[in-house]
């Protein structure tokens, strides 16, 4: 568990965090969210001590940051940031090698370790581990960083817009790499993003900041729903709230008996996802299949009941 | 920037004296000169030597940076491109031959005096400016030549309106660095007879006159910071203005 | 216009020039033929020589440098063209001196220079074009030193003039040699040992920086002579007042004041490209270093140093280059080194006693840049990161 304990910065007299406090479960991802100068960035480096708090204190399962030296601390801590920051001059296996390197890991460990990384992201480990940053792909390489990241297990991984340096198809896949890899390791994670649509696919909470406050800090479908301020809800996008509110939702929890024509959805696939394929091809409803299997139906009715359920 | 404000006022003064009245400085010169030896050199005056090494460094730095710019332009025009790699080797090759040697070499092919010294200055005063005025010429931003072929301006008022232009605060580093560099060998060029303030150092290294060794160097190094620290400030000016 | 382009178009430009500058420079005097050493000489055509096989070789190699491609059919003539050269100078100097009298001596004159450095120039044009490995640039240089090491050692060119200089002072020049790399190699040794923690102290404290490196390019402008000649009295002094000093060596005169005024020159390169290369690692991959933990002394050994090496590498060539230049000049304050040849040379008008201080500090300055910049390649280790 990560408390955040009443933690404020202070620049110049000018206060870029001010008295943030949050708490994020352990195996669950934390989305913080905030425009250009929100102080999403300088909360996110207080974590890990890139910036000293000027007061308050954060605690990782119930120990303060401010007791261990801070390079210490940040070897405990994974930290993945936009642009990924790979060393240009050490190869794939030698980046994600880097933390546990820095922890005396024997050699062997090491090695097994960056496999199972490679594995895990999906590059085959004999072609990738002895390539140069600069051999790879945008994607591939935020894909290194973040194994990086996770290299020695870490208790925390902070990322900071770890997508924003990849163009809109690559990013979507590398969003759903992080909550698969997420899901599986059970890792607890933060993130900070400018992209409301992203913090809404990544988060289990959001928590958004403007001018150095904590204004909402919710489950995503909360953030939609209700938006404390008006500026949350500006973030969010006031017309796109009901699409967003419905790509939360999966269609396994309104599919009814019945049958319908056309193309089936998976049950795991949005109820943004099958309102669009009614409004594209013209139906009223969709085939839900899960495993292979037709389970029932959605209706178009079911779609518009949920997005009203709101009021 | 303080510290400048105070300390340039300070050492041009410094220099003029030096040049003009040294007759001043006999007190502290005096304790470094040989016993009964002069403390003052007085073999010729001190301001003609110092006109006549500004004058050697000024004519060799000029028809350096005329030829220099001119090549540089040549071999970025399309008719010049075949020598472009062959420039550009010369260039760094050339660098590498010490001046001192460059002067000494000049020695066998054009006797003594300020013709060697001329040639050599200028020889090895070409290789920095025509590096840098490449440069300049050559990392134009694509944008601002585009823009410069898009309004339509012929290829002379593309180099003279806009290409020349941004590659000059480049290219004055080179002429900079350049009339650091000939100040220096001209300097040395009093060994080969030419009439430079280099005569007022040798003649005390010869003579064992650690005065004139002292005089002498102070007034060159003074010529050349204060040189240096102008052309910096013209430099920094012109960047100033062109908002780099 | 176009036709003429058409024909044109297999030859390389620089090809032409080089041939053109090639055939003009064998219709001027090739070698002097003088009755002393002080004395003017006379200048001899080259179809006077014996061997005049070697003028046609130098033709020969010059039209090879004609086409454009390949390029290594260029390297070719320009090494055939050198080696007729040389042939030229071994084959026609004896047959000069001939009955000539005890005193006479031949040098190469204006034609012979000429046609050296178009031939050298057809060289590095060939070479630039075929753009060789790091390797094959060791190989080339090691390959053309000992070249030379073996005509000069073998006394085929013994003829000269300048060789009978050599000969005549043959221990000075071991000895001067030996001084002149221990001033050039000294002071870079030194100067790396101040400047590299200087530029690594300058890179942590940027108002440090802001102090440090305009001192040290103020230094670095002050003229060679002056600041040679600056440092009589103040190491002289030195020698006087510090009980011991003289003892190491300390004094106004000779090795010490040069090796110091060397040194000063060389703070600026080293500092200021260590700062430069230092700074050149990309903010992200710092900032990362930082995240995960890497400590100061962890940052600098694993990530700035390795990525900075290749420019605090160019900041040592620049120095080597610049400090064998720059200790001819020691020669003028009794510090020793090819200068003392140089210099005596100018003192006797000695033509050829120049050359014996002049040529080897050239030789000497290009082989230290080549060996520098293939050392800098070496350390531009990951792939597509050689700019």
């Amino acid at each position: 568990m990560i408390e955040i304990d009443s933690i404020t910065k202070v620049y110049n007299g000018e206060k870029a965090v001010d008295s943030v406090s949050m708490t994020a479960e352990t195996g669950t991802i934390t989305v913080i969210v905030g425009t250009s100068g929100s102080g999403k960035t300088t909360l996110l480096r207080m974590i890990n001590r890139l910036e000293e708090p000027s007061s308050g204190e954060v605690r990782i399962n119930g120990d303060s940051t401010a007791d261990v030296k801070p390079h210490i601390l940040r070897r405990r801590i994974g930290y993945a940031i936009q642009g990924h920051g790979l060393f240009p001059h050490h190869t794939v296996a030698r980046n994600i090698a880097a933390v546990p390197e820095l922890l005396d890991w024997p050699k062997d460990k090491i090695r097994e370790r960056v496999d199972e990384l490679l594995d895990l992201f999906s590059m085959e480990p004999d072609q990738f581990r002895g390539r140069y940053p600069a051999e790879l792909s945008g994607g591939q390489a935020q894909r290194v960083g973040v194994a990086r990241a996770l290299a020695s297990r870490p208790d925390l991984l902070l990322m900071d817009e770890p997508f924003g340096a990849l163009d809109p198809i690559i990013r979507t896949r590398a969003q759903e790499d992080l909550r698969r890899i997420q899901r599986r390791l059970g890792s607890t994670i933060m993130l900070v993003t400018h992209d409301m649509e992203e913090a809404i696919r990544l988060g289990d909470r959001v928590a958004v900041m403007d001018a150095g406050r904590l204004v909402q800090h919710a489950s995503p479908a909360e953030i939609i729903a209700n938006p404390a301020t008006e500026f949350v809800a500006d973030m969010v996008g006031n017309v796109e709230r009901p699409l967003r509110l419905l790509s939360l939702i999966p269609l396994s929890e309104i599919v009814e008996d019945g049958a319908a024509e056309g193309e089936a959805l998976p049950a795991d696939a949005s109820l943004r996802d099958a309102l669009s394929a009614c409004l594209w091809t013209g139906r009223e409803a969709v085939p839900v299949v899960q495993d292979g299997s037709a389970v029932g139906c959605a209706t178009l009715a079911a779609i518009r009941a949920r997005a009203e359920a709101h009021r | 920037m303080s510290v400048g404000r105070v300390l340039r006022p300070a050492l041009i003064a410094l220099l003029l004296a030096l040049v003009l009245r040294p007759g001043w400085f006999e007190p502290v010169f005096a304790p470094l000169a040989p016993e009964g030896g002069p403390v003052i050199y007085e073999r010729a005056s001190l301001l003609s030597l110092s006109l006549s090494h500004l004058g050697l460094v000024a004519a060799a730095s000029l028809v350096a940076t005329i030829v220099a710019v001119g090549l540089a332009i040549f071999v970025t025009r399309p008719a010049g491109a075949a020598f472009r790699p062959l420039s550009r080797t010369i260039a760094n090759i050339g660098q590498t031959f010490p001046p001192v040697a460059v002067l000494a070499l000049a020695v066998p092919a054009l006797g003594f005096g300020a013709g060697p010294t001329l040639v050599a200055l200028f020889l090895y005063g070409l290789l920095p400016i025509f590096e840098n005025a490449l440069t300049g010429l050559s990392t134009l931003p694509p944008a601002v030549t585009e823009a410069a072929r898009g309004i339509g301006l012929s290829r002379w008022q593309r180099l003279l309106r806009v290409e020349l232009p941004l590659a000059l605060p480049v290219t004055l580093t080179g002429i900079r660095l350049s009339v650091v560099i000939a100040l220096g060998t001209a300097t040395i060029g009093s060994t080969v007879a030419a009439r430079t303030l280099g005569e007022v150092i040798i003649a005390g290294l010869l003579t064992n006159n650690t005065a004139y060794v002292l005089q002498g160097g102070l007034i060159v190094g003074l010529f050349a910071v204060l040189i240096y620290d102008g052309m910096v400030q013209i430099e920094q000016r012109l960047a100033r203005r062109m908002g780099a | 216009m176009t036709g003429w382009a058409r024909a044109g178009a297999g030859l390389s430009a620089p090809g032409v020039l080089f041939a053109l500058l090639g055939c003009g420079a064998l219709l001027v005097p090739f070698m002097t033929l003088a009755a002393n050493r002080i004395v003017a000489g006379e200048g001899v055509m080259v179809w006077s020589l014996d061997g005049r096989a070697g003028a046609l070789a130098v033709i020969a190699g010059l039209a090879l440098g004609l086409p454009l491609r390949p390029a290594w059919l260029r390297l070719i003539g320009a090494m055939l063209g050198l080696a007729g050269l040389l042939w030229l100078l071994v084959q026609g100097a004896p047959g000069l001196l001939d009955g000539a009298g005890e005193y006479a001596r031949v040098s190469p004159a204006a034609g012979f220079w000429c046609l050296l450095v178009v031939l050298m120039l057809l060289m590095a044009d060939a070479l630039a074009q075929m753009s060789p490995g790091a390797a094959m640039r060791g190989v080339l240089l090691l390959a053309v030193g000992g070249a030379l090491a073996l005509i000069l050692g073998s006394g085929a060119l013994s003829d000269l003039s300048v060789m009978q200089e050599h000969a005549a002072r043959r221990d000075a020049f071991m000895r001067e040699a030996v001084r002149h790399l221990g001033l050039a190699f000294g002071s870079l040794a030194a100067a790396a040992l101040i400047g590299f923690p200087l530029g690594v102290l300058c890179h942590r404290r940027p108002e440090l920086r802001g102090t440090v490196l305009p001192v040290l390019s103020f230094l670095q402008t002050i003229p060679s002579l002056a600041m040679f000649g600056l440092m009589i009295p103040l190491l002289g002094w030195v020698g006087d007042a510090v009980p011991g000093a003289q003892a190491i060596g300390i004094a106004g005169i000779g090795f010490a004041p040069a090796f110091l005024a060397l040194v000063l020159y060389s703070l600026l390169p080293v500092v200021g490209n260590t700062v430069a290369g230092l700074a050149a690692t990309p903010p992200a991959a710092l900032e990362a270093a930082r995240g995960m933990g890497m400590t100061a002394g962890q940052r600098l050994i694993r990530v700035e140093l390795p990525l900075g090496l290749p420019v605090i590498l160019t900041g040592l060539r620049i120095v080597l280059v610049q400090n064998i230049g720059l200790a001819v000049i020691a020669g003028l304050i009794g510090g020793g080194g090819f200068g003392t040849f140089v210099f005596q040379g100018l003192n006797q008008t000695a033509t050829d006693l120049i050359l014996l201080g002049a040529l080897p500090t050239v030789a000497l300055a290009l082989s230290a840049a080549i060996a520098m910049d293939i050392l800098v390649d070496l350390t531009r280790r990951t792939p597509r990161d050689s700019r």
